[in-house]
């Protein structure tokens, strides 16, 4: 039989995406008489609004009204857990950051609502504003208390390391934001149903939330409110929780005009209201033997969250638990805050603070190494998690089980011949000049489930029609990432059809309720677990139907347990010619008035985290990797390149090798914009500087490595997990790391020869001036 | 604003569409025509998505008034397939996975689309060049590139076999 799952299959709507029919949010058509809205804007980071007048806007031909504070008819909030958002401001209240929306103009088209936004006067009063997070540090600006996860006692360590003759090595360490820049911006349409109940298409990862939000805003109930999300054009987290304001501005300009109304964002909208990966500031102390052990390690990590909580405790969390990446710290203290400052609220983004939490410890690696006269590479491999029991063990408390980390480290060494390149780059830099290379292999250890544990949880619905052709929903929203081939893959597996059988249906809350959003690289896992559950009822149903029918076809009495689906056949299992059609079968259990849809279901077993005491069992398995990168350094201008990358991930048995080894390539390169070339300025009174493609530049077709090899760890399957697969969305954002160490392994070249910098400072974005500062500080 | 007329040939059929002169080409085709298959990702230049061929040269058509596609022919990402046959840079990047979210595929499209008609064997260099102008959040471009050279190499093939 042919196995459907396991092949490499094209994305669902690759023909609709190469013929331009795919529909995304923003092609929808428009019913006559829709309206676009545009925000009026705070051009204060941190002001009290005084009065805000109006009369001047409605005189320009297109705007139709003025949305502001007193027209939301619910709750004036989009705070998905904290209530910290207001929608809209009014004389009175607070704007906190730059380029906050004050109120919405509506208009018959973009240009009339924009130029209305352009003549709606709001008076403020000017207020202090908190940017840098060492200043919110110094004044207590924070959104949460403090969390923390301990092993062992630092404290003794750290009393003790002289005396044991280790070295105590400490520093500060700030990571940079990044923008999601999803090619797609935001944008919701919605339109009023009969009885004032409300229809929302929406570019979100979680249409259940933003239904919930759209709800609250209009007052209503929650199956008063239908989302849909046919595909995203890119979301990478930046869709998790805010899309939801837009929805509930075009919801509430719906409710109050009537009319369909459509808020999609501009790119710089885009860019300068809406949050990014969290900027973070590190603080550590770390004790190393003399010998390179890793003894124990101090750490506080404050997570710049901007204007409102959003995630960001969470984000804060997963940090928290990747401060060890694949490194083994017998003694840990990891302390960890939210600040709050007058920026955007910072939000998921791919990894959701593990990318923050590995960089930390890549930068504690790399500065501990040096200061003993260590090479970092051999730190990194010596500490590596290891064996069985406590060297397996993560600082709060999880066994890593089946360690595939030391396989993939060594794995990738061999086939990308790190030792000789590694030689050859030595002898060729020990010669001198402006261009020097660097490399550098750096692991990846990803845990896998929502930190949150009840989030863990997935719904699905599947229909069958009397022609044996197949409708499946699920929660889980795409957006690119290659889930609904998945989960189509999985419903063609259980049920024994082609995949051409299987139709994907949009992503709607009124098909399965109450989802969790499509994040923490979860989609297929928990979605894929709901779609085979209701596969498999539906198997069960059938089942007996075609044991009939077999049996109807002159042979010996067949059980139901006894027979197979597959290749669009029900077969009996020892005698597989004997088989009927599955649209025969399905018409045979139709006229038996046998049901031919179900709902399924699927909960991750065994998870479970105490916040109070930071020990469980958060994760239900980790995703490993490594990557070495080779790059060459410009000494004279700073400018870089990377000439080669190696990667060898774990995917565990992969559901669909083109899919998995797209995500490896491109969240890859998303790690490595990360911390090269991204970077995210706010100018001294927080207005975003870098607002547009011309001012962030994210990595280009001529940016990526010339020469890139990509393999999938083989015999690799998860066992517990849909089909041995294992998620592949965030872990190899991480691997782009290893860029920035051999960033720095070609700055330290740079030293006077002979010598050995005890530390390589480099900022994160490693952008061309960051490197020639760097250069700078080791030459002396 | 005083409207105009615009007469302009896209994807082999002519139009007279009437819009305002500050309007963009891009404008026109998705308000105008609804051929949404051309984006948006900027509106200033910078990323590529609203790439179409005009006189068969690739251009961001949100950098472009209306007034300015008169007299002109426009091929969009819709225009690609002949008679519901796919080109074969279309087909390429299904196999080859060259997408992922699919937004940036039409712009991608249409600028592989003018670099493999000047360049019927470009070099892995020259084509991360000419897309170079086409951002992508997602792939990482491997798979593009490699869409493309199998696109350029089946063509070469197919070119051999009609040419006997
Ligand atoms: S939309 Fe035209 S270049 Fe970005
Ligand atoms: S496939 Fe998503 S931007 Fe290229």
């Amino acid at each position: 039989m042919t196995r459907v799952v396991g092949r490499p299959t094209p994305h669902e709507s690759a023909r609709l995406h190469v013929t331009g029919q795919a529909r995304y949010t923003d092609d929808l058509p428009l019913p006559p008489g829709a309206l676009h809205g545009w925000p009026v804007t705070s051009p204060h980071a941190h002001a009290r609004v005084v009065a805000i007048a109006v009369s001047e806007a409605t005189t320009i031909p297109g705007v139709v009204t003025i949305l502001t504070r007193e027209d939301v008819p619910g709750e004036n909030n989009s705070g998905p857990l904290r209530h910290d958002e207001p929608l809209f401001l009014g004389a009175g209240d607070v704007a906190t950051y730059h380029g906050q929306a004050i109120a919405w103009v509506l208009g018959t088209s973009v240009e009339a609502a924009r130029q209305g936004a352009g003549r709606v006067v709001v008076t403020y009063e000017k207020l202090d504003a908190i940017l840098d997070p060492a200043d919110a540090i110094r004044l207590g600006s924070v959104h949460t208390d403090p969390q923390w996860i301990r092993r062992g006692d630092v404290d003794v360590e750290l009393v003790g390391a002289g005396e044991a003759g280790h070295a105590i090595v400490s520093g500060e360490f700030r990571m940079g934001a990044q923008d999601h820049f999803p090619l797609e911006t935001h944008v919701s349409v919605a339109l009023a149903d009969e009885d004032g109940r409300m229809m929302v298409h929406s570019s979100t990862q979680h249409p259940s939330e933003t239904q919930a939000i759209v709800a609250h805003a209009l007052g209503l109930s929650l199956n008063d409110v239908v989302v849909q999300c046919v595909r995203m054009g890119g979301g990478f987290g930046g869709k998790e929780t805010q899309a939801n304001a837009w929805a509930a501005v075009a919801a509430i300009g719906a409710w109050k005009t009537g009319r369909a109304v459509k808020v999609r964002l501009d790119r710089d909208r885009h860019m300068i209201l809406t949050g990014k990966r969290h900027p973070f500031l590190a603080r550590y102390r770390v004790v190393v033997s003399r010998s390179g052990d890793l003894c124990g390690l101090d750490l506080e990590l404050y997570a710049d969250g901007g204007w409102s909580l959003d995630l960001s405790d969470a984000v804060l969390g997963r940090a928290m638990f990747h401060a060890d990446n694949g490194y083994f710290f017998p003694v840990m203290r990891v302390r960890g805050q939210v600040l709050k400052t007058h920026k955007t609220s910072q939000t998921a983004f791919r990894g959701f603070g593990g990318p923050q939490g590995v960089a930390v410890a890549e930068e504690i690696i790399d500065c501990a190494a040096r200061a003993i006269g260590m090479d970092p590479h051999d730190v990194r491999t010596r500490n590596l998690y290891r064996g069985s029991g406590e060297t397996n063990t993560t600082h709060y408390g999880q066994e890593i089980g089946d360690n595939r980390l030391a396989i993939i480290w060594e794995g990738v060494q061999d086939s990308g011949e790190f030792v000789s390149r590694r030689e050859a780059i030595r002898a060729a830099n020990d010669l001198g000049g402006g261009m020097r290379r660097g490399i550098a292999v750096t692991p990846v250890k990803f845990g896998i489930s929502f930190t949150t544990t009840f989030l863990n949880q997935a719904g699905a619905l599947v229909l069958i029609y009397s022609d044996g052709s197949v409708q499946v929903n699920h929660g889980g929203t795409e957006m690119g990432q290659g889930l609904q081939v998945k989960m189509a893959q999985v419903a063609a597996e259980v049920l024994g059809v082609p995949l051409a059988s299987i139709r994907m249906m949009p992503t709607r809350t009124d098909k399965v309720p109450n989802t969790s959003a499509t994040a923490a690289s979860s989609g297929s896992d928990l979605n894929g677990g709901a779609v085979r559950d209701a596969c498999l009822t539906l198997r069960g149903r059938l089942a007996p139907v075609a044991a009939q029918l077999l049996t109807a076809h002159g042979a010996p009495a067949v059980h139901a347990d006894d027979v197979d689906f597959g290749d669009g056949q029900v077969s009996v299992r020892s005698r597989p010619d004997q088989r009927v059609a599955f649209a025969s079968v399905v018409r045979a259990a139709y006229l038996a008035r046998v049901g031919l849809s179900s709902t399924g279901y699927y909960r991750t077993p065994g998870i479970w985290f105490d916040k109070a005491s930071g020990r469980g069992k958060p994760f239900h398995y980790y995703a490993c990797g490594a990557a070495i990168a080779e790059v060459e350094v410009d000494g004279f201008t700073g400018q870089m390149r990377v000439l080669r990358v190696d990667i060898l991930h774990d995917v565990g048995s992969s559901l669909n090798p083109l899919v998995d080894t797209g995500q490896v390539e491109g969240g890859f390169i998303q790690g490595m914009g990360w911390v090269t070339m991204e970077e995210v300025v706010w100018g001294i009174d927080g207005r975003l500087l870098t607002h547009a493609p011309s001012t962030y530049k994210i990595p280009a077709s001529t940016d990526v490595p010339g020469d890139w090899r990509v393999t999938l760890l083989p015999r690799a399957a998860q066992p517990g997990v849909i089909y041995g697969s294992k998620a592949v969305g965030e872990p190899p954002l991480m691997l782009g790391l290893c860029v920035r160490e051999a960033i720095r392994d070609a700055v330290a070249s740079f030293a006077p020869r002979g010598s050995h910098p005890e530390r390589v400072g480099l900022a994160l974005p490693a952008t061309g001036e960051a490197i020639l500062d760097a250069i700078d500080a080791v030459r002396g | 604003m005083a409207k105009m007329i615009i007469n302009v040939e896209v994807n082999g059929e002519r139009q007279e569409l009437l819009t305002e002169p500050h309007r963009t080409l891009l404008d026109l085709l998705r308000d105008n025509l609804s051929l949404t298959g051309t984006k948006e990702g900027c509106g200033t230049g910078d990323c590529g998505a609203c790439t179409v061929l005009i006189d068969g040269r690739p251009v961001n058509s949100c950098l472009v008034l209306a007034p300015e596609a008169e007299g002109r022919r426009v091929t969009t990402v819709e225009g690609l397939a002949e008679d519901n046959k796919l080109h074969p840079v279309q087909t390429a990047f299904i196999e080859e996975g060259g997408l992922q979210c699919g937004i940036c595929t039409p712009g991608m499209l249409i600028s592989a689309v003018a670099l493999l008609r000047s360049n019927t064997e470009p070099s892995e260099q020259s084509i991360r060049y000419a897309i170079s102008g086409n951002l992508c959040r997602c792939t990482g471009y491997d798979k593009i590139v490699r869409a493309i050279e199998v696109a350029s190499k089946r063509m070469k093939a197919n070119a051999a076999i009609a040419s006997h």
